[in-house]
């Protein structure tokens, strides 16, 4: 009997929690809808400035020369890493694997890295690991953010490079692929380097090759270097800005996924729960009237000798 | 060779497809793009950019950027851009009016002021453009709008 009744309570919470795995995977899924659509929307922009940024660089003129922004340093003596993870836990294998990423990336730098943080979970495992945290913008950012909400993480970032607190800044997050694959990636911010663009990301596709042949020289209006010093400053906010929608459609995608394979798991054991309760109450069923029909006989028998006695 | 033009903002794509002129807002002036233009970057102040296309001609509140001209291509990197159509007049009007009031507040830093003008600038230009466009929409022979009594 205590058998039954301990089933029954584990059966309840069992249910219990199915049912507010489901009421979550249901909040992520409709946070993810927003935030994939807002990071896809971002793309276009994203890859066109790269595209501008090349041209701008298959220009004859130098343009390392023309911006800090663009100047690269040798030799790397401290790098600056921004870091995006999430605030909130719950979301699977999300914050390991960029978390993973990153200290591989730092273990192989050879040098300590300079930590800027974007997410709680990120910031806390790094603290507890001795990372070295020099600016933190955990839990500032609203659930859609803005190219303006972004702008102070992007203004430090720039001011410490030009500083030369460090000589170059990578941004590390999770690149969304889809609602099922997110990937890790460590991609150079700081200096720009217009001729890199990673052909595999997922901004490469669109851009147009075909019309990107330049016959002659630019005309600038006014010219290279104020065009450059208003471009560059946002186009690295726009990078990070892109980093953080990509890494938000990613944390949303997998917190759902996770919450769908939890309540998944809630409703197969809640089977196979039910099922053994099913069976112990028969079993107590039977022993009970096995009972009653032992005792029954017993007592018949005892009568009759009685009777005979 | 029609010309190619591309209006985007960090928010999405406003406007993709090919078009006959450009006439953008340069920061040193207003420059009008035909196909064939010798390749070009420039920044964009707030202002109207209007796409002719055929007879029809379509207009844009632009809130700086840059823009890049190649011969057969334009791209327009706004930090804001909308369809005259889709202005919100009143809503730009409250938008000028909060931003008017957060210009007044001294006690505000610089970067608050900074972000308050850039706010004020963008809906003067979003009102301009919305009160050409219904100018436009009042006179136009094609007209279906009601007159207004204003």
């Amino acid at each position: 009997m205590a058998r039954v009744r301990e089933l029954k309570r584990r059966i309840r919470s069992v249910k219990n929690i199915a049912q507010v795995t489901r009421a979550m995977q249901m909040v992520a899924t409709s946070k993810m809808r927003r935030a994939q659509e807002q990071a896809l929307a971002t793309r276009p922009y994203a890859a066109k400035s790269w595209q501008i940024l090349t041209h701008l660089a298959s220009q004859s003129i130098n343009i390392e020369l023309l911006h800090p922004l663009l100047a690269r340093r040798t030799p790397i003596r401290h790098t600056g890493i921004l870091l995006i993870t999430s605030d909130k836990g719950l979301c699977g294998a999300y914050n390991t694997n960029i978390l993973r990423t990153a200290v591989h990336f730092m273990s192989g730098l050879g040098h300590p890295a300079m930590l800027i943080t974007v997410g709680r979970r990120g910031r806390d495992f790094m603290l507890r690991h001795g990372g070295h945290l020099v600016a933190d913008f955990s839990e500032t950012l609203p659930p859609r953010p803005t190219p303006l909400d972004v702008a102070p993480i992007a203004r430090t970032v720039m001011d410490d490079f030009q500083s030369g607190r460090y000589d170059e800044v990578y941004l590390i997050y999770t690149e969304f692929l889809n609602t099922l694959s997110q990937r890790p990636i460590v991609r150079p911010l700081l200096p720009i380097r217009p001729f890199e663009l990673e052909m595999d990301s997922v901004m490469a596709k669109y851009l147009s090759p075909e019309v990107t042949r330049i016959t002659g020289e630019y005309i600038y209006e006014p010219d290279a270097a104020a065009i450059l010093g208003q471009m560059l400053p946002r186009f690295t906010e726009l990078q990070i800005y892109q980093a953080i929608l990509e890494a938000l459609a990613s944390e949303h995608s997998a917190r759902m996924v996770a919450m769908r394979n939890a309540t998944d798991n809630a409703n197969a054991l809640l089977e196979h729960l039910t099922l053994s309760y099913n069976r112990a109450r028969q079993e107590a069923i039977t022993k009970e009237m096995l009972d009653i029909a032992g005792g029954a006989e017993a007592l018949r028998k005892s009568m009759q000798s009685a009777a005979v006695g | 060779m029609p010309l190619r033009l591309d209006i985007v903002t960090a928010e999405g794509v406003v406007f993709s497809g090919d078009v006959d002129m450009v006439v953008a807002p340069g920061s040193d002036g207003e420059l009008g793009i035909l196909p064939r233009h010798a390749p070009l970057m420039t920044t964009l102040s707030y202002g109207e950019l209007h796409v002719r296309r055929g007879d029809e001609i379509m207009y844009f509140a632009i809130g700086g950027g840059f823009m890049e001209v190649l011969p057969y291509q334009v791209t327009v990197m706004a930090d804001s851009a909308e369809r005259a159509e889709e202005i919100d007049l009143e809503r730009a009007e409250a938008a000028r009016r909060r931003a008017e009031e957060r210009l007044r507040d001294r006690s505000k830093g610089a970067e608050e002021l900074a972000r308050a003008q850039a706010a004020l600038r963008r809906s003067m230009v979003r009102i301009k453009v919305a009160q050409a466009q219904r100018r436009r929409q009042k006179s136009g022979p094609s007209s279906q709008y009601p007159q207004s009594t204003e």
